[in-house]
């Protein structure tokens, strides 16, 4: 039934099988009682694993292996560092999705070592990152939130021998299975990197030579940190990537491209200015500037809070937060991008921000059509301002 | 001989925080410092942009407190531009103030703070029928507190203690002499921590109903807010009600019972009874009720004297950099006003030295410099003096002002305790008064809600208009209460762009370095006179400096790049305009 997957099902089959013949850390406990405890049925648990296949682009069929592969997370430790960040991200993961199956997740892996949560602090806290590193040598998942000073290391250290974030970085990369840069900081710098950057805060491939998948956001959902591990559980591989090591999986569409407002894009109705009639109609916010039609995430199809809403829903903007430098490319948020093709202005950041991008990304990632309506709404907008 | 201990990282806090205490022969603390081993420099990012993108930039201060520091960032500039947001907008970006403090404290006290009450392990040993009649004692209708309830938590944690991986509690003071809850009541207090983790993403979706998420909203916009279709759905507002609902239950019946039950615990416990060496407070009125109306009061409060209130004078915050790695220049004024604010790091680092090791024994360490510089926070002061602010400074303000709600809620709670009401103004009061402020809030928030229902009726706006001038030079601030204590964002706009931006922040007034007195923040105050039962396990400076709720990546400042070339960054002033109706700012 799935002949163009069959390899693929097959290939993953043998790869979960080898992961169950691992030692689980934590051998007494089983995802389903987990899962129970936090009152999840198995019935919501497989709807969850079918939700995850359709987000990893994967065809029903795959549904069973994405459960399986939940079931055997308890082979898998995480080390999670802290580095110049504001700790969003973590909090993303601690409001985890409705049932909470992801926190479930979260609570199954052995999460070695996290500031946030951990008990220990002090030499304590120092021992357990040791004993973690030691004891899964070349078996951990590393995660890191936050950008890393470079080249400014005192603007970072920690522990009472005072080491500083980057040599923490290097020191737990080293031994690590895979890597991943949780959050827009550690995949691209983040907003300690916007300019001026006074602390030249870098991203985490900036720091370590090993492969590393992006996962930014700001905070990326709960979904694109779990379903990371899970792909990981899947196929053992990094997942596949964008120009900007994103999975495609979960960055491979605009925030534009499912948003719930893309009809009134269409028809050319747009909120004007904030609080309007057009507003209070749930209008494209396009002219107030959203950021969507330039922004790859999976945002307007997972939302945030347990799917509560999501920025465009809240009337707002996307500010393209999961997207490089976007502090300094995607500003002003509340303009519209395609304004500076008309009134053009010299920025701080020489023409190599966000000018840039309305010329080129701005264009390609604007379908023809849509920029002719864009720009029909935007000249007119302009008329009635000189009018006024 | 004086030893030097060092607890670096402090964790189970937001951001990375450094501890040093020197403690004497009988292991009494003689001195202490505080230092934040992290600069960002959020606010010197802001500068020079669109004054309508600082908000966004200034709430990733912090994921924790995301949504004070937008609110912050939104009101500064409105104040500059002599912007008044629509009522329904300040009701709106109150009911999400008041979720997000009830989902800071509730995650605070149990996931934070909650283990350096209660023993884990020793909840083990507890049975379970008893422990569910003890609950009685301190709640007529306890939550989740049902003797086969307690027997799964026992089991759910027993299990996990058996295989000897504790995962994230790895390494935890468990059996440490200060723990004084019984088996039974730390088995409550479990429980409690287990269902708080539904109870907090409740609270979150609170914030997120009308703010797109949590953390980082995104629906505050300078003039007022944006979710105006969320605010016009009756199924959304029910929606809030609902949960507030939730989050009340859980304050009413598990958090406020847990802290009385603590309360009398430790009311023996020498280390806990302590920990205010500095009673100079200071807070600021917040939460809208209606027009005009807060829950919340302002005021300065000196040398713990509740009889006395004095109004906030803005002129007299200031911040002062003498022992924090920066230095102030072109100026010999040792303090600033924040919007005369400079930050320019200048970084000293440690020296060599010793401190005790988990051994117990000396080891060779990096040390903090205390005789220069020793930390990337700030020293604020107001007239020249450390104040502490959070929730125990609310609560002396709002006694010392009379404040109805405040003093309801802090009488119920000496009567239930039996405490005298000096005992709040120590480790304990302070865990207290921040569950104290949740039980104000939840007893009483429910008028914003009534407020925003009833003013719709006859009122749909939600944004003001404006425009910014870029002849013109504009400057403002916001002062408020968040859920660490009293905030404050200044802005001077110039050219139509940010011309300084500086943000004083709660875990800054509580965990600034000493000043050029040698006067010591609130941190270092706090620990001063406590004794340490096991120097290789320090609980006690662990629980004291938890019950401030420290948020160092808040309370780091920013650095100014000076003569460095920042280009030309104008914005045409008609992009800030949308107001067709003519008027100007």
């Amino acid at each position: 039934m799935l002949e163009p997957y069959d390899a693929l099902f097959n290939n993953i089959s043998d790869r979960l099988e080898s992961l169950v013949a691992l030692n689980a850390h934590n051998a007494d406990k089983n995802i389903h009682e987990e899962m129970a405890k936090s009152g999840i049925e198995r019935r919501d648990f497989i709807k969850w694993a079918g939700a995850m296949t359709a987000t990893f682009a994967l065809p029903a069929g795959f549904t069973p292996l994405t459960a399986k592969a939940v079931e055997v997370a308890n082979r898998l430790p995480v080390i999670w560092l802290h580095m110049a960040e504001c700790t969003g991200c973590s909090e993303s993961l601690l409001r985890s999705e409705d049932p909470s199956i992801d926190s479930v997740i979260f609570d199954y892996i052995n999460l070695e070592y996290h500031e946030t949560i951990m008990v220990a602090s002090g030499h304590q806290a120092d021992l357990s990152l040791e004993e973690a590193i030691e004891k899964h040598k070349g078996n951990y998942i590393l995660m890191v939130e936050g950008g890393i000073p470079k080249g400014t290391e005192y603007f970072l250290t920690m522990g009472a021998q005072a080491r500083t974030g980057a040599q923490e970085c290097i020191h737990a990369a080293k031994h690590a299975k895979a890597i991943f840069a949780i959050g827009t900081c550690s995949s691209f710098g983040g907003v300690q990197a916007a300019y001026p950057n006074p602390s030249n805060a870098q991203s985490l491939d900036k720091i370590i030579s090993q492969p590393i998948v992006n996962v930014p956001g700001c905070p990326p959902s709960e979904k694109n940190i779990v379903g990371n591990i899970i792909y990981y559980l899947m196929f053992g591989t990094l997942p596949r990537l964008d120009a900007y090591n994103r999975p495609t999986w979960a960055y491979g569409h605009r925030v534009h491209d499912l948003c719930e407002r893309r009809g009134h894009f269409d028809a050319g109705e747009f909120v004007q200015h904030f609080g309007d009639e057009n507003a209070k109609n749930g209008f494209c916010l396009y002219k107030v500037g959203c950021k969507g039609p330039y922004t790859f995430n999976n945002c307007s199809k997972l939302r945030f809070n347990s799917h509560t809403s999501w920025p465009i829903q809240a009337g707002h903007g996307c500010i393209g937060c999961s997207e490089p430098n976007f502090w300094d490319t995607m500003s002003p948020f509340e303009e519209p991008i395609s304004n500076r093709l008309i009134v053009p202005i010299t920025t701080a950041f020489g023409g190599a921000g966000a000018d840039k991008v309305a010329d080129t990304v701005g264009v390609v990632a604007l379908s023809a059509s849509a920029i002719g309506i864009a720009a029909h709404a935007l000249i007119s907008g302009l008329a009635k301002d000189k009018d006024a | 001989m004086a030893k030097k201990i060092i607890v670096d990282p402090i964790t189970r806090i937001e951001g990375h925080l450094r501890i040093e205490v020197v403690v004497d022969d009988n292991n009494v603390i003689t001195d202490a410092f505080s230092s934040s081993t992290l600069f960002r420099g959020l606010e010197t990012i802001i500068k020079h942009r669109d004054p309508r993108d600082a908000g966004f930039i200034a709430q990733r201060i912090c994921g924790v407190c995301t949504y004070s520091h937008y609110k912050a960032g939104v009101s500064a500039v409105e104040d500059a531009l002599g912007i008044t947001p629509p009522l329904n907008a300040q009701l709106v970006r109150s009911l999400m103030n008041i979720a997000l403090l009830l989902h800071d404290h509730v995650v605070h006290f149990y996931t934070l703070h909650g283990l350096d009450w209660c023993d884990l392990l020793s909840a083990l040993k507890a049975d379970p029928k008893k422990a569910s009649q003890i609950a009685f004692h301190y709640s007529q209708y306890p939550l989740g507190t049902g003797a086969d309830e307690l027997k799964e938590v026992q089991k759910r944690v027993g299990d996990f203690a058996k295989q000897g991986a504790l995962g994230p509690f790895n390494n935890g003071y468990y059996g440490h002499k200060t723990y004084h809850l019984s088996p039974e009541q730390n088995l409550i207090v479990l429980s409690h921590y287990l269902k708080l983790l539904a109870i907090q993403r409740e609270a979150a979706k609170m914030t997120a109903i009308f703010g797109a998420k949590q953390p980082h909203p995104q629906s505050l916009t300078v003039g007022g807010i944006t979710s105006v279709m969320d605010v016009l759905d009756p199924t959304r507002l029910a929606e809030w009600k609902s949960k507030f609902e939730t989050v009340k239950d859980f304050v009413e019946r598990a958090y406020y019972s847990d802290i009385v039950m603590a309360a009398g615990a430790f009311n023996k416990e020498d280390s806990v009874l302590h920990g205010c060496g500095l009673k100079n407070f200071i807070a600021h009125e917040e939460v809208l009720l209606s027009r005009g109306k807060y829950l919340l009061s302002s005021g300065v409060v000196l040398n713990g004297d509740l009889s006395t209130l004095h109004p906030i004078n803005e002129n007299l915050i200031k911040e002062e950099v003498t022992h924090s790695w920066y230095q102030y220049n072109d100026t010999k004024e040792i303090q600033l006003h924040p919007y005369d604010g400079q930050t320019n790091p200048h970084y000293t680092g440690f020296k060599d030295g010793e401190s005790i090791g988990l051994s117990g024994k000396l080891e060779k360490s990096k040390v903090l410099d205390p005789q220069n510089k020793y930390s990337w926070i700030k020293s604020p002061r107001y007239d020249g003096m450390p104040m502490e602010v959070g929730p125990l400074a609310s609560l002396a303000v709002g006694l010392a002002a009379k404040n109805p709600y405040t003093t309801k809620v802090a009488h119920q709670f000496l009567k239930d305790t039996g405490l005298p009401i000096e005992a709040i103004f120590s480790t304990l009061g302070r865990t207290a008064a921040r569950c104290l402020e949740a039980k104000i809030l939840v007893e009483n928030g429910l008028q914003t809600w009534d407020s925003l229902v009833e003013n719709l009726k006859s009122d749909q706006s939600t944004c003001a208009p404006y425009v910014i001038d870029k002849n013109k030079e504009y400057k403002g601030r916001y002062i408020g209460q968040v859920p660490r204590g009293m905030l404050s964002h200044w802005v001077r706009i110039k050219n139509g762009v940010v011309e300084n931006y500086q943000a004083v922040v709660p875990s800054t007034w509580n965990a600034g370095a000493r000043d050029a007195k040698g006067q010591k923040g609130p941190y270092e105050m706090s620990l001063i006179g406590t004794r340490l039962a096991d120097l290789t396990q320090p609980l006690e400076i662990i629980r004291t400096i938890h019950s401030f709720d420290p948020c160092i990546a808040c309370s780091v400042h920013v650095m100014d790049c000076r003569g460095q070339d920042f280009g030309e960054f104008r914005v045409d002033p008609s992009f800030a305009r949308f107001d067709r109706g003519g008027q100007h700012g």
